[in-house]
């Protein structure tokens, strides 16, 4: 072990050599280019031993990524924004194939307007998709997460594939202290690819992905639930597994001061750190605030959330997305289908769309109204706790047409 | 004439798979679709291979010395696109069932 420094795509890039892929295929693509680069660079140098395959487009790299660990080898590849929605596709086949691959996902707003900064709309519109998703806080739990994302994907009783998803620029290049295992260390823990279930074999032959009648539909959909299932056992176990071994907890949600609050906020990805700071300055002033992180969104830990949250009365969520159309963002949707039957009153809250910073102002005036709430001075919060007033008038232009 | 080749590979033991795949390949056996057959002339051949690469199901073998061509009937579906190529005229398309 050691410590060194990284930036939040670096600690991708050293988590994926520590897990020795055979085969790289990455487009790049801001926020993520520099994972690209830097695993050409390894592959280069010899510090990976793998064949990087120079794909034209995300759709190629996850086909690629998909034929290549079925014959046997864990793969590498890592995207962002459009590029995941190019991919879409083809992450459904990885999912419905049970190709467990692992890719970080650098997270950028999707168009349009075209933009080349954080929020989660493309994660979360890939939710559905039939792969974990795992959001990391800091650029520590990139490397983290990962390394742990292999392990629960590639178990028997999971054949799942892992989005690792993390802010861009907030964490994609932000430089920070990562605690590093050794290479002889990550491999005893990550542990050598064994192939299971299907693969691709000249000797062994079999036709993967064939057309498939709806009377097997069903059951093959059930048989990717039940591995969202064993999933979130799964994942229990091989967290306590890397916490006993590289001394860093990690866990599905993180519940940050939660055992007496009277207001709590959900977050998920980067801004949580913030978060947290504004509820320490709350205490200091006797106000009881608490945090509940959401870690791993898929398999959503709806119990866990629940446990967590049934003591709270009112509970603000933070949404990175807008969920255009949707009676709340997805984050908010799910946390209260996991409270329902309790009588918290739960909100939620649209922001940081873009790459708009969610600071401690934006905690503050969260938490204020949420206050206001819980001592009866109010009945309805800033749903859209960032927009500018003048959102309908931003721009003007001139015209030649007679209107 | 058999309907389907089935070619199950060497596969010592069954087990269990999750997912959309399939361990027996099975394909159509489009010679029962046939009307009409070629039939070569074997002194106008001059085994120049072209009708062997126009066939859609690659069921024609061009051979050195003896017969010049041979047919798979498994799969050959009479289209008759090895005649139309020829440049011999060594190939004649004729009724199923006729001839040898």
């Amino acid at each position: 072990m050691g410590i060194k420094m990284f930036d939040g795509n670096g600690a991708a890039v050293e988590a994926i050599r520590l897990a020795r892929p055979g085969v790289i295929a990455a487009y790049p693509i801001t926020p993520q280019s520099s994972i690209a680069e830097h695993l050409a660079d390894a592959v280069a140098e010899g510090a990976i031993k793998a064949e990087y395959i120079r794909v034209e487009s995300e759709h190629s790299a996850m086909s690629i990524s998909i034929g290549a660990q079925l014959t046997g080898v864990r793969v590498a590849t890592a995207t962002a924004s459009v590029g995941l929605a190019l991919m879409h596709e083809v992450c459904g086949v990885a999912a419905g194939c049970r190709v467990p691959i692992v890719m970080p996902v650098v997270n950028r707003s999707l168009v349009a307007p075209w933009s080349l900064w954080c929020d989660h709309s493309d994660t979360m519109a890939e939710r559905d998709t039939g792969w974990l998703q795992f959001y990391a806080s800091t650029v520590q739990e990139i490397l983290d997460l990962q390394l742990c994302a292999y392990r629960i994907s590639e178990h028997e009783d999971v054949m799942i594939p892992s989005m690792v998803c993390f802010d861009g620029f907030y964490l994609s290049h932000s430089m920070q202290r990562v605690d590093t295992p050794s290479d002889e260390e990550a491999w005893d823990f990550v542990k050598p690819y064994v192939k299971k279930n299907m693969y691709l074999d000249t000797k062994d032959v079999m036709f993967i992905n064939d057309l498939c009648p709806t009377v097997e539909h069903t059951e093959m959909k059930y048989q990717q639930m039940m591995g969202f299932q064993s999933a979130a056992q799964v994942s229990d176990e091989i967290f306590e597994e890397y916490e006993k071994r590289f001394g860093r907890k990690l866990q599905q949600v993180e519940a940050y001061r939660l055992e007496d609050a009277e207001v709590a906020v959900v977050t998920i990805g980067s801004m949580s750190g913030t978060g947290k700071y504004v509820v320490e300055q709350l205490r200091e002033k006797g106000i009881k605030a608490g945090l509940l992180r959401i870690c791993m969104f898929r398999p959503f830990p709806d119990r866990k959330i629940h446990e967590a949250l049934k003591n709270i009365p009112v509970i603000g969520v933070i949404d990175r997305s807008c969920g255009l159309g949707g009676a709340q963002g997805p984050v908010c949707s799910e946390v209260k289908a996991a409270m329902y039957g309790e009588s918290s009153k739960i909100y939620g809250y649209i922001g940081g769309i873009a790459g708009r910073d969610i600071s401690d102002g934006s905690f503050r005036k969260i938490f204020n109204e949420l206050l206001k709430i819980k001592d009866g001075k109010a009945d309805t919060v800033s749903t859209w706790f960032d927009v500018e007033e003048n959102a309908m008038n931003i721009r003007e232009v001139e015209t030649n047409a007679n209107v | 004439m058999e309907k389907q080749q089935n070619m199950p590979t060497n596969t010592p033991a069954k087990r269990r798979v999750l997912g959309p795949c399939s361990h027996i390949l099975v394909a159509a056996n489009t010679g029962s679709w046939r009307m009409e057959r070629p039939q070569v002339d074997e002194e106008a051949c001059i085994r120049c291979g072209i009708c062997s690469k126009y066939c859609p199901t690659a069921c024609i073998t061009v051979n050195k010395e003896g017969c010049p061509l041979e047919f798979d009937w498994h799969y050959c579906k009479g289209c008759g696109i090895c005649a139309n190529e020829c440049p011999r005229q060594a190939l004649s398309m004729i009724p199923e069932g006729s001839g040898e």
